[in-house]
């Protein structure tokens, strides 16, 4: 069947399970789950701008998108006067303290004089020292910031506002970042640029645990702004309440189906902005040349192309989608918690949706993001249904049965691993393929 | 004169067994990953995982061994299910190289769809290992806790500070100067370990020369799935089970070989002390040792520890960092770009 | 019918022929030579020859059997010997241990060859528990022709032995080639440097464009004018 049937025929089938999924459990799962498979999707078409334009394994997507959930705190949180009192400035002089000593760095690096060892260990010695120094400047003034309510806040709040604007903040936070570590594993084999990423999120995940003062870390950061209306408010108003007694809801179930909607609506919004861009980009002269670029590196070194700085430009842009995927699920959840950032959990994970969507194609990113965020969700109580059903004939409390059950959950992991091995190996081009190939 | 003595002892407490302890499970850890990283040419991310695997069946095994009441005296039990814990995890490199990896070899594909494809496998055996085992703590030690108690050596010497050497240190001590010097001789003076160095080397020309492919894959899976299996053993006997925290060791473990140079044996050994120590050196409180070595009473401000405890793990991203940047190619050498 | 004898060979990388019907051949004791310009299919031919490249056409007999088939591993086994043109050597193992997986398919004590090469070749037994990465060029070569002469073949093939090699060193393992030759084994050379490989070869052959053009002795083929004109720079 031709490829624009069979498309539509997948997304409308994705479509059927998620009605189906609102019919047999209710209409506010089956938006629950459309918003995060909107978010997968958006996160996909991130890794996949890295994955399929330039061959780039990014193991790090976690990190990113903790950028961007940072950016959610540090733009919609109103600021805490108190703190920045105490020790705003100094902890600003010390932040500035740090990233001066990692561009110094990073000048050493390129201009001074000798061989790659020497620069290297300029290089390291500056950062070094500049960290020290920055320890020096920073500890008084963060034990003086997370001194002030800790229970409440500990820490020097944001800019106040509207949190829709952190989205492209999240996108730029993890565009620097992606850009620096970029800077130092691009260029080699591509091996200890997975590595590198997944250093570098590790480094961002403990940060942000550890550094309260920015975004009081384990203690997380809730009841943050919304873009949307709250259900308590949308219970209060007369229309909402006029539409439950019409549809036969409850009011609290209906406000909350409103919510939802409205942020799919935009989600759905910027996931289409998002994926208008790669299409445009994916097949302009510029896409194209990358993708000559995946496709055959040492022919197109030959002709004089600048690989690396290529590769950057696709790492950073794609890393700036996730930060901004990454800022939008922190809007949707409420709260940040540096915590939930497991690399099984998210980077793995979107891996899965690229591979399984199909590498190199745009849509094929959306379609995995929706069908395995949906299969992921849906596994778990699926498998306990399923384990249930084949324990029944235990005792109802024999050892064996209360340890399978409470640990079904796991199988999930395992049938996402079978998924992906059965895709690489019979389907390595996914459930979209890339055009022309 | 004691005080620098004592200084010693703390450092030596703190620093050096423990260094000595996770650098030997790095070290075994890192040795697999560079050896699959030189024979089958690409990294192996769920490594990780194959030593939680390999570390779960002795478990398993120790649990039986110890309901049947058989116990190894001062030792732990584990080590005799060891051997158990071995064969398991060599079946399951085996079996996961005859279904999986087997075909990509045959497609000739490039390094990153092997280890995408070692993601799956991570994915299965994290899944697996957690369902059977479950995700919480275990602690399997047993036998004598302690070959030196800091009592006792403070009774023994008369000075400040105590040095604590736990039987789990010792065992992974030795342990692994056993391993290392059996890998090392069968490298070097064996037929069969000259022939995997060949084909790492220049893979045409050792099949040129009449070595079989197969039999050196085959090998490789044995010898990195026991090296696997020994280390997650080692490293659970030593910090307790948890599932969870194998995952966390992928980074440290594949810094010390590029440290030290992946692909190269030696270098993925030197890398693994070199990561194990940086990061105790870096993230400890030098405050008692400063105060021991300065002359009269004075002891600084502040514990004068440079970072945090919980940054342990930057420590070995920011090793990588520096080794991408100063010299990619890692301490020895190793095979790479 | 010589002892190594490949006929009417056509073939090439897959795409078009790069050979187009040569024959090449050599005795026990002989020393062949094949020279030619650029993308005259030499190298093409001598891997035709050994069974790295499917021979669309034609048929490669040793000793008068059929081997137009077998994979390269098989061919070693009964006899033939093939120095590569490069990465021809196991840089990171020393050259002993270079000689050692050299004589990998010999279930028999390999020692005595070992002894062998090292009189052939004496700077190898003095560097023999040096990586042979670490070796010059020249020595490079050496270890890589001992390699091939551990399983005692009744057939070495050489592509290109002396690419980028000094003059003096050239001179040398010509030298050493003769001597082989001289204990029984009938070696066939690809050669750039026609006249010096030629001036040693009992038999040579130039191939143009896949096909042979001239096959006499080394002495005809140098005092050829025609030849010399054409390839040997007058």
């Amino acid at each position: 069947m031709s490829s624009n049937l069979r498309n539509i025929l997948l997304f409308a089938a994705m479509g059927a399970l998620l009605i189906a999924v609102g019919v047999v459990q209710s209409a506010n799962v089956a938006l629950a789950i459309l918003n995060l498979c909107l978010i997968s999707a958006i996160m996909t078409l991130g890794v996949n701008i890295q994955w399929g334009y330039a061959g780039l394994f990014n193991a790090g997507v976690m990190g990113f998108a903790a950028l961007g959930g940072l950016a959610a705190v540090l733009v919609s949180f109103p600021p805490v006067p108190e703190a920045w009192a105490v020790g705003g400035s100094r902890a600003m002089l010390g932040v500035v303290t740090g990233a001066v000593s990692i561009v110094l760095a990073i000048i050493a690096f390129k201009t001074v004089p000798g061989s790659r060892r020497v620069r290297g260990w300029a290089a390291a010695v500056i950062a070094l020292a500049g960290i020290i120094l920055m320890r020096f400047i920073l500890d008084p003034a963060v034990e003086a910031i997370e001194a002030v309510e800790p229970a409440r806040t500990g820490f020097l709040g944001g800019l106040g506002l509207p949190i829709v604007f952190s989205w492209i903040a999240g996108g730029a936070f993890a565009a620097l970042a992606a850009w620096g570590i970029g800077k130092i594993a691009l260029g080699l084999r591509s091996d200890y640029l997975a590595i590198a990423t997944l250093g570098i999120s590790e480094i961002i995940i403990y940060f942000l645990k550890n550094e309260d003062w920015l975004a009081r870390g384990v203690k997380n950061v809730n009841g943050l702004a919304r873009p949307v209306p709250y259900e308590i408010e949308l219970q209060k108003t007369l229309w909402v309440q006029e539409l439950a007694a019409q549809f036969d809801f409850s009011v609290i179930e209906l406000s909350s189906i409103i919510v939802k909607l409205s942020y799919a609506g935009l989600f759905i919004v910027v996931l289409a902005i998002v994926f208008w861009l790669s299409e445009r980009a994916l097949k302009s002269p510029w896409g194209r040349m990358m993708r000559a670029i995946r496709d055959n590196e040492v022919a197109a070194s030959a002709m004089g192309k600048d690989v690396t700085w290529r590769h950057l430009q696709v790492f950073v842009l794609g890393s700036a989608v996730i930060g901004l995927a990454g800022a939008m699920l922190t809007t949707l959840d409420g709260i940040f918690t540096p915590g939930s950032y497991q690399p099984l959990r998210f980077t793995f994970l979107i891996w899965v949706m690229v591979i399984v969507g199909g590498s190199g194609n745009n849509l094929g990113s959306i379609l995995g993001g929706f069908a395995i965020w949906f299969f992921w969700i849906e596994a778990e109580p699926i498998g306990l249904a399923l384990i249930e059903f084949l324990t029944s004939g235990m005792a109802v409390d024999s050892a064996l049965r209360v340890h399978l059950i409470e640990n079904a959950a796991h199988t999930r992991l395992a049938t996402m691993g079978v998924v992906l091995l059965l895709v690489l190996r019979f389907s390595p081009r996914g459930l979209i393929p890339e055009r022309g190939k | 004169m004691t005080d620098i003595v004592n200084a010693l002892v703390l450092l030596a407490n703190f620093v050096l067994v423990p260094g000595l302890a996770y650098g030997s499970q790095l070290a075994l850890g890192a040795l697999g990953v560079t050896m699959i990283y030189a024979v089958l040419r690409f990294s192996n991310f769920a490594h990780g995982e194959t030593m939680s695997f390999g570390a779960m069946i002795t478990i398993l095994a120790t649990w039986w061994l110890q309901e049947k009441g058989i116990t190894f005296g001062v030792l732990p039990t584990a080590l005799l299910a060891l051997p158990v814990g071995i064969i398991a995890t060599v079946a399951m490199c085996l079996m996961f190289d005859r279904i999986v990896y087997r075909y990509y070899r045959r497609e000739k594909a490039n390094p990153v769809t092997y280890l995408i494809v070692s993601v799956g496998i991570l994915f299965v055996l994290s899944g697996l290992v957690r369902f059977i085992i479950g995700p919480q703590d275990r602690v399997f030690a047993d036998g004598e806790r302690f070959i030196m108690k800091a009592r006792a050596f403070k009774q023994m010497t008369g000075l400040d500070q105590g040095l604590a050497i736990k039987t789990t240190q010792g065992v992974t001590v030795v342990t692994a100067v056993v391993i290392v010097a059996l890998i090392f001789w069968f490298l070097n003076r064996t037929r069969t370990g000259k022939s995997m160095r060949a084909y790492s080397d220049n893979e045409d020309l050792a099949l040129l020369s009449g070595i079989n492919p197969a039999k050196v894959v085959a090998i490789t899976w044995v010898i990195t799935g026991a090296l696997a299996a020994i280390a997650g053993t080692l490293y659970g006997l030593d910090k307790g089970y948890k599932p969870f925290t194998y995952l966390g060791l992928v980074l440290p473990i594949f810094a010390s070989a590029i440290v030290g140079g992946v692909g190269n044996p030696l270098g993925a050994i030197a890398g693994g002390f070199v990561v194990a120590f940086s990061e105790l050196l870096l993230t400890f409180a030098y405050k008692r040792v400063i105060a021991y070595l300065t002359p009269g009473d004075w002891i600084p401000e502040g514990l004068v520890q440079l970072l945090s405890t919980d940054y342990k793990l930057a420590v070995s991203f920011v090793i990588l960092v520096i080794v991408l940047l100063v010299k990619p190619t890692g301490m020895f050498s190793g095979k790479t770009l | 019918m010589s002892f190594l004898q490949g006929e009417g060979l056509y073939g090439g990388y897959g795409g078009a022929d790069i050979l187009h019907g040569c024959d090449i051949g050599v005795d026990k004791g002989e020393v062949a030579v094949v020279v030619g310009p650029n993308g005259a299919g030499k190298s093409t031919a001598m891997k035709g020859l050994f069974g790295l490249l499917d021979l669309r056409q034609g048929s490669v007999e040793l000793d008068g059997r059929d081997i137009s088939h077998l994979p390269p591993q098989e061919r070693v086994t009964l006899g033939m010997g093939f120095v590569p043109q490069n990465a021809n050597v196991f840089t990171s193992m020393t050259v002993e241990e270079n000689l050692e997986m050299g004589a990998f398919i010999r279930q028999d004590d390999f020692r005595p060859t070992m002894e062998q090469v090292f009189s052939l070749f004496p700077v190898l037994g003095q560097k023999r528990a040096q990586p042979a990465g670490e070796l010059s060029g020249g020595q490079r070569q050496q270890v890589a022709v001992g390699r091939a002469l551990m399983t005692q073949p009744s057939v070495l093939m050489l592509d290109e032995p002396t690419a980028g090699v000094s003059p003096i060193v050239m001179d040398e393992l010509f030298d050493r080639v003769i001597e082989i030759a001289k204990t029984g084994i009938a070696i066939l050379m690809v050669e750039q440097n026609a006249r010096q490989a030629l001036e040693i070869a009992d038999r040579g052959f130039v191939l143009v464009q896949g096909q042979n053009r001239y096959t006499d002795t080394g002495q005809a083929l140098l005092a050829d004018p025609e030849v010399r004109k054409s390839f040997l720079g007058g």
